[in-house]
């Protein structure tokens, strides 16, 4: 085997820098300036992958992102990265690149068999068997059936790649930087546009850097360097390599992925970037990509796109071959072998489908017009082609070109379908183009380079008129034309013909499928598989809609088109999540007095975006319920203190606030008194509890609400709605002030006395100047400005004071320090919900979106006359009646059981089943007051069964108690404590 | 020709000359006792039941374009009963009971796999719910399993157990929940009704309704004026527009969803299962893709396309959650058309139209509907009564007040 | 998408929640009776084409706007404040 260290005249690769890398373990070397595909075929490398299905032996087919052989796996360890196209990656030092989808090694694979069985593995052979019997299918024929699929493998790790996200906007958005992208640049930058220029390649240039034709008389690649040279003294103009375009959103917003350094997992930084990239124009300049021509055998490493041949040979200095045939039906495929000549590699024939045609062959080169390939040979390695009359020639590389097909996708992505022109044989952008966006060059079907340039020049000045941007004419380089002149070939000879080479899918899998009816289109492609592989049939689509048309005796265009979706090529997940991932997947939001409940040995848990404390755990307690029992028996017996900045605070103010809150409260809220503060009961407009809390007046014209926690922000949109869309004329000015104020409840029968050892004089907190419901502005601890609500969620004597955010952390300290003399105790939420379960309050479980007032037996605070929010939809019929679920407290017969949450209510001699639910538990606490488990629970006729004794049955977790039916409130039912 | 192996042996020796259309490529006939119209894998399967369980043969399916290709073509394949309330889940156990048997009675190969589906639980509310859940679906005779968190961190070694911003607490088990190749659940029942004479009309387009006082008597279509005793609309995502031309308004509105799937890679999800703390669920294909999907997109919408934002959120959901999926590539996109109904949950019905029915609001859950979906429906069609699983799904409940809301958030469609 | 706002220019859709149907603005009446309330909440044209909904400007001003959108090409024709929409209708009724 050769290995070409010394690279063909002219390669655009750094010979000075040589890089080390290895295929399966094998040590390699390239250059800089490589790409993977380039260094493997430059040491001789022809086998680099095995097929989908049978597990064909593949060689590299083309040398851009539509490669569907050449799929590695890179690197190793948690930085394994599947299914790489060997073609689009930049070779670095070190390199290690992994063939798959064999089992054995890759000249060796066991699984090769399957090529055998190939005429019982035809389209869609699995949907005809593996029925019998039943359960074999996830036992036994499935598990083959997935571990021979797939390709590469994850690595089961957490991906440690650095990924990050950029935002742009421009002018003119060009995708496609190679000679009408980059006149494209000139044009709009010197005019002063600000314009982005983005390309997949590591190299920008396109086709430039694969030709040896001329622009200005300099080579593509230095009329490329030299564009590019200009292009960066302009500072309006960002130039993006290997930045692919993949995807066009509405309203000019396209998404772009850039790997900045993909193939250097020890890089520190951002190495892959996601841009959305908003564009008032777009020129798409996305070139065109080479079909082959489907012919038996036609899949053998070594048989490449007649373009990628050339390309390989000019741009890289690699030869593919020895002995280079080349088959085509259009004039471009000669350009091959003109260019190899020229470069003095072995080109044994030109064998061209069309009978006539008006090239000149290289010297040397036979030309065999009207003949086309028949059968190939070749077990790793393509050996032998014979043609339709029987010839044999020896060669080791066949480069065939069946025409171009313009990459069209960009155009399809808002449904616009490409049409199809007969002269090119190839789909051309429709005329129902994504807003803002037009195409140039051989993405709108122009394959000759100085008309491309025109067009080019023509499409740019339009699109910077439409941005009101003058711009002159530039003057285009001179070029020498070449011809085109296809007469579509589509498929030829009798035997397996390859038309989705990654997938697997043969011509006769396409007639197959026509034969057993699945001729549209998406049931075609859906039969057989056909484009569906990780190269989304890039090379594939055309060639299949083109045997299916043979078969159904009808054009292309009758036979359908294809259209594309995002992405263009497939980009990374990590990419698109970016660094919202690990604990900064979603903000964290803290209150005020975070430090001082760390301080205090807070166990924190996520409340939504919120961290709350959940206990305080003290010396000598290992298991939560001793921290959570301490904090109510202490809050019971004395006092406790409990951050509740995370409710939602709503200030409201204006003349017609009363009238506002009495028409989004299902309760009477019109007549509430200065200093007084009102439980609310907020429904949705469907006549089901969207949200609870309080509202306090603590002036003629100034309001305090507070929302749960969870519904702090729906329910602050509900009331703008309100507001703004239904009753602009009401006088309401609304602010949410949740993370203005720091609150705390302060409850137990200590409250009080410790209140009044902070409040300033002469604020009086006695229960007869400050009673039951009461709520006021005030100052405490010497001029900090406070409110102050006696409301009780505990079913204490309680208090919720709130201070400046400012202040919070200090008050939180200052609470403690005081009530030391009370041994005033912090507690969490976990205490917080044990003690609004024994008094009977409902929270997050209860108000589940799906109770109504008289579910949770609120039925007579909603009886006013006025219209409410929610009013007219809950009086509906089967909103109403005995057999509802009511809110009802349980406790367990046997003392010692622990009831669940999630157990269902049945009688006591019921099955478990679905007719047989009674309602279920919402809520369960161990009672420390009580010392038992309790639980809330909805209870169909709930309210009429106190006393009953049901069951709650959790099959789930293998339990089954008997309970009680009692009164929700546990604790204190007459509420004299919290009124004391 | 029966699908076996014996017969894809024979075929295949002999250049696989022998196998038949599929379905025949039916032309309109000018009157039938029922159309369908839509020809989705509700429509087929509604049109095989109506055969194969009621003898009703003189039936056609309408449809636009090709059979299948809405949502039944571009779906996450997903398929349970893990539903919680009772005007549900029995009907989806009676789905999940008919996927079961599906292949054996259409034989055809819908490679329902019953790997199962596990719900992930990141709270404690998020538990207790989940165990509601698990209790309502044994309660319906379906199976349903809480695991902790040691069970999870034994079978999905792959999530994020120890970085997570919202941390693993639980999980919620079906073990008979799993997937089904999609399309082929379509192409299977469509064979079987075509063997049943059921017509398959493909690329014809109902284009009005012909309804006299109050009457549907039939269909206009693009191939011409059709005939029916009963008019069975099926259409999901275009149930707007199709009902439109009735003059009536629907509790629906219709929404794009999108899809994703990923390059093939080696077996790696033991099962299909859903992050709890945002949108994104994912299952793997046989061919190896991470078939995976996330929220809507919030906006009513008709074209076939979503946003870059959902793109992103599900994409940062699922790193969030399985951060090795980092390093697999997104393949291909697309963008499906919800139905979704106002309580999230689906009708089928009569209509207040003499002879037109309705079958839609399936949001994005129809996929796994489909046999009961089609079952129930032919049920209704064929004896003007509802199925006892189906019972709930009434056109009338808006009014009457008896919703069906899952997610209990109430008249907006968007956030079911 | 891009939603140019009447008071703060062009803005990313992303700072915005979507609501539904500007019909949900022309709240009944107890008078109109249930049945109007009835299709209030629960009814919708759903229609293909140019269609008035409501956005809630979210992350950005708590404005909320109609939207006039055609649901087939997502091309947007018009935006307006709510409040304006709502105050000139009620000033029809008064």
């Amino acid at each position: 085997m050769q290995v070409m260290n010394v690279r063909l005249p002219g390669a655009l690769v750094d010979t000075a820098q040589p890089l080390n890398f290895t295929f399966n373990g094998k040590k390699m070397s390239g250059f800089a300036g490589d790409t993977l595909a380039s260094a493997l075929l430059a040491n001789g490398q022809k086998l680099v992958g095995r097929s989908f299905k049978y597990h064909r032996p593949r060689g590299i087919f083309s040398a851009g992102s539509e490669e569907p052989n050449a799929l590695m796996t890179l690197h190793d360890g948690a930085a394994t990265t599947p299914n790489t196209r060997a073609t689009v990656v930049p070779l670095i030092e070190g390199l290690q690149a992994r063939s798959q989808n064999h089992q054995g090694s890759l000249e060796r694979d066991l699984l090769a068999v399957n090529d055998l069985m190939a005429p019982f593995f035809g389209a869609g052979f699995y949907y005809k068997t593996f029925m019998w019997p039943a359960a074999f299918w996830e036992k036994l024929y499935e598990p083959i059936i997935r571990k021979a699929a797939g390709l590469g493998a994850l690595s089961d790790r957490d991906d440690p790649e650095h990924y990050g996200k950029a935002h742009a906007h421009c002018d003119l958005l060009i995708i496609g930087g190679g000679a009408v992208g980059l006149i494209t640049a000139l044009v709009a930058g010197r005019a002063g546009a600000k314009v982005i220029l983005a390309d997949e390649d590591v190299r920008l240039g396109g086709r430039l850097l694969a030709e040896q034709s001329t622009l200005d008389d300099m080579k593509g690649s230095a009329w490329a360097g030299q564009a590019l040279a200009e292009l960066a003294t302009l500072p309006n103009v960002r130039v993006l390599s290997r930045c692919t375009v993949w995807g066009t959103y509405d309203h000019g917003i396209y998404a772009a992925h850039q790997y900045t350094g993909y193939d250097h997992p020890t890089n520190d930084g951002a190495q892959s970037l996601l841009w959305r990239i908003y564009a008032r124009q777009t020129l798409l300049a996305s070139g065109a990509t080479e079909r082959p021509i489907a012919f038996p055998n036609n899949d053998r490493p070594g048989i490449m796109l007649a373009g990628s041949v050339r390309a390989y040979a000019n741009r890289w200095g690699v030869a593919p071959g020895q002995r280079v045939t080349l088959f085509t039906n259009n004039d471009d495929g000669w350009r091959t072998a003109i260019d190899l000549t020229n470069l003095d590699i072995e080109v044994t024939a030109i064998i061209d489908s069309r009978v006539q045609c008006d090239m000149t062959a290289p010297e040397g080169v036979e030309v065999l017009m009207g003949r086309t390939v028949a059968n190939t040979r070749g077990r790793h390695a393509l050996r032998e082609i014979r043609l339709d009359n029987g010839r044999k020639i020896e060669t080791d590389c066949l480069a065939v070109s069946g025409g171009w097909n313009p990459n069209v996708h960009l155009t399809c992505h808002h449904r616009g379908r490409p049409h199809w022109s007969d002269e090119l044989a190839a789909f051309l952008p429709g005329t129902e183009l994504p807003p803002g966006m037009s195409v140039a060059g051989a993405a709108a079907g122009q394959f000759q380079i100085g008309a491309a340039l025109q067009q080019a020049a023509t499409e740019c000045l339009g699109a910077l008129q439409k941005l009101d941007i003058s711009a002159t004419a530039p003057a285009l380089p001179k070029t020498s034309e070449a011809s085109y002149n296809i007469h579509p070939l589509w498929q030829t000879g009798k035997g397996r013909a390859w038309v989705d080479l990654q997938n697997d899918v043969c011509a006769k899998d396409i007639q197959l499928a026509h034969q057993e009816g699945f001729r549209s289109v998406e049931h075609l492609k859906r039969y057989t598989t056909l484009g569906m592989a990780t190269d989304q049939g890039r090379t594939s689509n055309v060639l299949g809609l083109a045997v299916m048309a043979e078969a159904s005796g009808k054009t292309i265009p009758e036979t359908g088109t294809t259209i594309f979706r995002p992405p263009y090529t497939p980009v990374p997940i990590g990419a698109l999540a970016g660094p919202e991932r690990g604990k900064e997947h979603r903000p964290t939001r803290l209150t005020p007095a975070h430090d001082w409940a760390t301080a205090q040995g807070a166990e924190f848990v996520e409340s939504g975006a919120w961290m709350r404390a959940q206990w305080f755990a003290r010396p000598g307690e290992n298991h939560w319920r001793q921290s959570v029992d301490r904090e109510v028996k202490a809050t019971r017996n004395s006092v406790g203190i409990c951050d509740v900045s995370t409710l939602g605070k709503i200030d409201l103010k204006g003349r017609d606030v009363a009238t506002f809150l009495n028409r989004v409260y299902a309760n009477k809220f019109a007549k509430l008194a200065v200093g007084k503060t009102r439980y609310g009961l907020m429904l949705r407009d469907d006549g089901v509890v969207m949200d609870d809390g309080t509202t306090a007046r603590l002036s003629e014209n100034h309001y305090v609400m507070t929302t749960t926690t969870a519904n702090a922000g729906p329910v602050y949109q509900h009331m703008e709605f309100c507001l703004q869309c239904l009753w602009p004329e009401l006088d309401v000015h609304m602010n949410s002030t949740t993370d203005a104020w720091a609150q705390f409840a302060v409850a137990g029968p200590k409250s009080r006395a410790l209140l009044a050892k902070i409040v300033d004089s002469p604020f009086d907190v006695s229960n007869e100047g400050f009673s039951f419901m009461a709520c006021g502005a005030l100052t405490i601890c010497n001029g900090t400005p406070a409110r102050l609500f006696r409301v009780s969620f505990s079913g204490e004597l309680a208090y919720e004071l709130a201070v400046p955010a400012r202040f919070g952390n200090a008050l939180a300290e200052t609470l403690m320090t005081v009530g030391a003399e009370f041994g005033v105790t912090p507690y969490g939420t976990e205490a917080l919900n044990v003690m609004r379960i024994e008094k009977g309050h409902a929270a997050g479980a209860e108000l589940d979106g799906r109770n109504t007032a008289l579910n949770l037996k609120m039925g007579g605070m909603t009886g006013k006359e006025t219209d409410f929010i929610g009013k007219a939809m809950g009086q509906r019929p089967a909103m109403q009646g005995d057999d509802l679920p009511r809110m009802v407290g349980l406790k367990p017969l046997n003392s010692n059981d622990v009831l669940n949450a999630g157990a269902h209510l049945i009688e006591n001699d019921a099955e478990p089943t679905t007719d047989n639910d009674l309602g279920w538990l919402t809520s369960v606490a161990f009672s420390p007051t009580l010392g038992h488990s309790i639980s809330l629970a909805f209870l169909k006729n709930g309210h009429n069964r106190v006393g009953a004794q049901l069951r709650a049955w959790d099959g789930a977790r293998g339990k089954d108690i008997a309970v009680e039916v009692v009164s929700p409130h546990f604790y204190d039912p007459e509420g004299g404590l919290q009124r004391a | 020709m029966k699908y076996n192996a014996w017969n894809i042996f024979r075929q295949g020796l002999t250049g696989n000359r022998g196998w038949k259309e599929a379905w025949r490529k039916a032309e309109p006939k000018p009157e039938y006792d029922i159309i369908v119209v839509g020809g989705g894998g509700h429509g087929v399967a509604t049109a095989y039941y109506l055969a194969a369980k009621h003898g009703k043969h003189r039936v056609a399916v309408l449809e636009k374009g090709w059979i299948g290709g809405g949502n039944a073509g571009r779906n996450t394949t997903i398929v349970r009963s893990n539903y919680l309330l009772p005007g549900n889940q029995p009907f989806y156990e009676l789905s999940m009971k008919l996927w079961e048997g599906l292949e054996q009675e259409l034989n055809y190969n819908v490679m329902m796999s019953q790997r199962g589906m596990l719900n992930l639980l990141h709270s404690d509310a998020q538990r207790d719910a989940g165990a509601r859940r698990a209790n309502a679906m044994i309660m319906s005779g379906a199976d349903g399993a809480l695991l902790d968190r040691d069970e999870l961190e034994q079978n999905y070694p792959f999530l994020d157990f120890d970085n997570a911003r919202f941390p693993i607490k639980a999980g919620l088990l079906q073990r008979r929940a799993g997937t089904a190749r999609h399309d082929a659940v379509v192409w299977g029942y469509a064979r079987a009704a075509d063997q049943l004479g059921v017509d398959i009309i493909e690329n014809c387009e109902v284009t009005g309704f012909q309804i006299t006082d109050g009457h549907c008597t039939g269909v206009e279509t693009s191939r011409g004026p059709i005939k029916a005793a009963k008019t069975a609309v099926c259409v999901a995502g275009s149930s707007g527009r199709v009902l439109a031309m009735a003059g009536m308004r629907l509790p629906i509105e219709s929404f794009a969803l999108q899809a994703f799937v990923s390059e093939g890679l080696k077996p790696v999800l033991p099962t299909a299962f859903s992050f709890g703390a945002g949108h994104f669920y994912v299952s793997q294909s046989d061919k190896g893709g991470l078939v995976f999907g996330g929220d809507l997109d919030a906006y009513n919408t008709y074209a076939q396309r979503g946003s870059l934002d959902i793109v992103q959120d599900v994409a940062e959901c699922a790193v969030a959650v399985m951060p090795s999926i980092g390093r697999a590539r997104l393949l291909r996109s697309w963008g499906g058309l919800m139905d979704m109904s106002m309580d999230g949950s689906p009708f089928i019905d009569q209509t207040h139209i003499d002879g037109l029915y309705f079958n839609g609001g399936w949001c994005y859950g129809g996929f796994k509907a489909t046999p009961a979906s089609g079952f129930c429906y032919a049920h209704f069609l064929a004896t003007d009564r509802p199925h006892p699983v189906a019972a709930e799904y009434r056109l009338d409940r808006t009014m009457s007040g008896a919703m069906i809301d899952e997610k209990g958030q109430g008249a907006h469609p968007n956030r079911h | 998408m891009i939603i140019d706002h009447p008071l703060l220019g062009p803005r990313d859709s992303a700072e915005f929640t979507y609501f539904g149907a500007a019909t949900l603005m022309d709240r009944p009446t107890p008078e109109d009776g249930p049945k109007a309330m009835h299709d209030y909440v629960y009814l919708r044209d759903n229609p293909v084409g140019l269609h008035r909904e409501l956005w809630y400007h979210a992350q950005g001003d708590r404005s909320w706007l109609v939207v006039t959108r055609d649901t087939m090409t997502q091309v947007i024709t018009h935006v307006e404040l709510a409040r304006d929409v709502a105050t000139a209708k009620a000033g029809c009724r008064s």
